[in-house]
């Protein structure tokens, strides 16, 4: 069975960042607001770096089994 | 010869060159380049004329020869036909009946790319509107190559070195030969059916033209354009395209090309980040600046008017906002622009851990609400003291103050 996408993928990480980061460049903020976007950044800013430094590439190959059925084999 | 008697009618005189002509010359190969072709359409003979560097000859394929070719004949296509010459006699025309029909050495192939090229583009399938948008960030990358290939190995050694983060799940195929078209399409289909991937990459080594053939066949190239997966191809060098290429939503020129496209390069995303956090610092500092100032003045103002509780809490509030900001501000002269952690630590600063490491305690009533107020409890009523290391146990004795 195919695995369902990651919810929290880094592109939305990145995302949101950059989002947060938009509104708060703006200016328009209150301050607290914008101490809370702060912190919510620096979160994110975290999650993708760990994200990143998670650095092992799993490598697989498509196969047809004896029945046909498609299914994954585990290369590196 | 008298100047009435004997004289032919053209009529007599065409069906007698055509007595002395037709089955002369029969199983015959001729050879030259095809000009003026014509695909009768409803009759589904084909016309056109054979010439070389001198001379022309007429020649006409009927439907029940044409329909065996594995070509489409167009002009300047360099053949060679077997047939028999005969007389067209009402226009008085030598022609040759064709039979069958060959491709001269390689060139048909370039004129078969050619002429496919030309009708996929008429019908849209290279057009921009249609190429999807290859994913910035994929987290997994579907490539369809032959497992044994140096093209799979460029392909890993490029995505390993750019970023090691994605994940790579291989569909090998035959990328030549009888079946490797075949094997191609299925390929697309089985990762499109599987949605495992956000990205799917299709590539093969250098090589000659048949090598690459596959590429060029329409059933790859519309495999490719009902793709809902994003496709980017890298096959053979830099100078060839195939008609997987123009279908493709993105072509590379190499294999190796194509890994690049596909991945973004970890080292770009780190610094990407870096400075991101850099403008999220500076337009913290900006914004608490800001404020700043307008507390500045509001205080000018509200210091010749009758003090007022509200302005004073809120005073207080900002001061509280000011003391953080002032940690951030501090941070602006280290050098926190290379450092993470050092960024994490003054983020933590700001929290609860820190604030008891300076020798805070927090109290915490019997249901573990942390009391802000000391009327919250009553005499002789226990309660918590959080503090940095371990927790005690207390019992309030007296009220101090209302």
């Amino acid at each position: 069975m195919p695995k369902k996408k990651k919810e929290t993928s880094f592109e939305n990480d990145l995302e949101r960042l950059e989002e947060l980061v938009n509104k708060m460049e703006s200016g328009d903020a209150t301050l607290e607001e914008s101490l809370v976007w702060f912190e919510q950044g620096m979160d994110l800013i975290r999650s993708c770096q760990a994200q990143l430094n998670n650095a092992e590439q799993k490598v697989q190959e498509l196969i047809q089994n004896t029945n046909g059925a498609i299914d994954t084999k585990d290369v590196k | 010869m008298s100047e009435f008697q004997d004289c032919y009618t053209v009529s007599n005189l065409n069906r007698k060159i055509r007595d002395l002509l037709e089955y002369q010359l029969i199983d015959i190969w001729v050879k030259g380049e095809i000009s003026n072709f014509h695909h009768h359409p409803s009759s589904g003979h084909m016309y056109f004329t054979l010439k070389d560097g001198g001379s022309e000859l007429r020649c006409t394929m009927f439907r029940m020869n044409n329909s065996y070719l594995k070509f489409k004949p167009s002009d300047g296509m360099e053949v060679r036909l077997f047939g028999l010459v005969t007389v067209y006699e009402k226009r008085g025309q030598v022609q040759f009946k064709v039979t069958n029909m060959e491709p001269l050495g390689l060139g048909d192939l370039y004129r078969a790319y050619e002429l496919l090229k030309r009708s996929l583009d008429e019908e849209g399938l290279f057009d921009d509107r249609h190429k999807m948008k290859i994913p910035p960030y994929p987290n997994k990358i579907g490539i369809i190559t032959s497992g044994s290939g140096s093209a799979y190995q460029d392909i890993l050694n490029v995505l390993s070195r750019r970023n090691p983060n994605i994940d790579v799940l291989l569909k090998s195929v035959k990328v030549q030969g009888n079946g490797s078209a075949e094997e191609i399409v299925d390929a697309i289909e089985i990762f499109n059916n599987y949605d495992d991937v956000d990205l799917l990459v299709i590539a093969r080594g250098g090589g000659s033209i048949e090598d690459l053939w596959s590429f060029n066949e329409e059933k790859v190239a519309r495999a490719i354009f009902d793709s809902s997966i994003p496709i980017i191809s890298g096959i053979g060098h830099e100078t060839d395209y195939t008609i997987t290429d123009f279908v493709s939503d993105l072509r590379a020129p190499t294999p190796s090309a194509a890994a690049e496209l596909a991945v973004p390069q970890l080292d770009d995303l780190l610094s990407y980040l870096a400075e991101t956090k850099n403008r999220l610092i500076r337009s913290v500092i900006q914004l608490l600046e800001q404020k700043w100032q307008i507390k500045d003045q509001l205080q000018k103002r509200a210091s010749y008017q009758q003090p007022i509780k509200k302005i004073e809490r809120q005073f207080e509030k900002l001061n509280i906002l000011h003391d953080r900001s002032v940690k951030l501000i501090n941070v602006k002269y280290e050098k926190w622009f290379q450092h993470t952690e050092y960024l994490s630590k003054q983020l933590l600063s700001l929290g609860p851990k820190q604030v008891l490491e300076r020798g805070y305690a927090i109290p915490f009533n019997q249901s573990g609400e942390i009391i802000r107020r000391a009327d919250q409890i009553s005499i002789g009523e226990g309660f918590e003291l959080k503090t940095a290391k371990g927790s005690l146990g207390a019992k309030k004795t007296s009220d101090i103050s209302k």
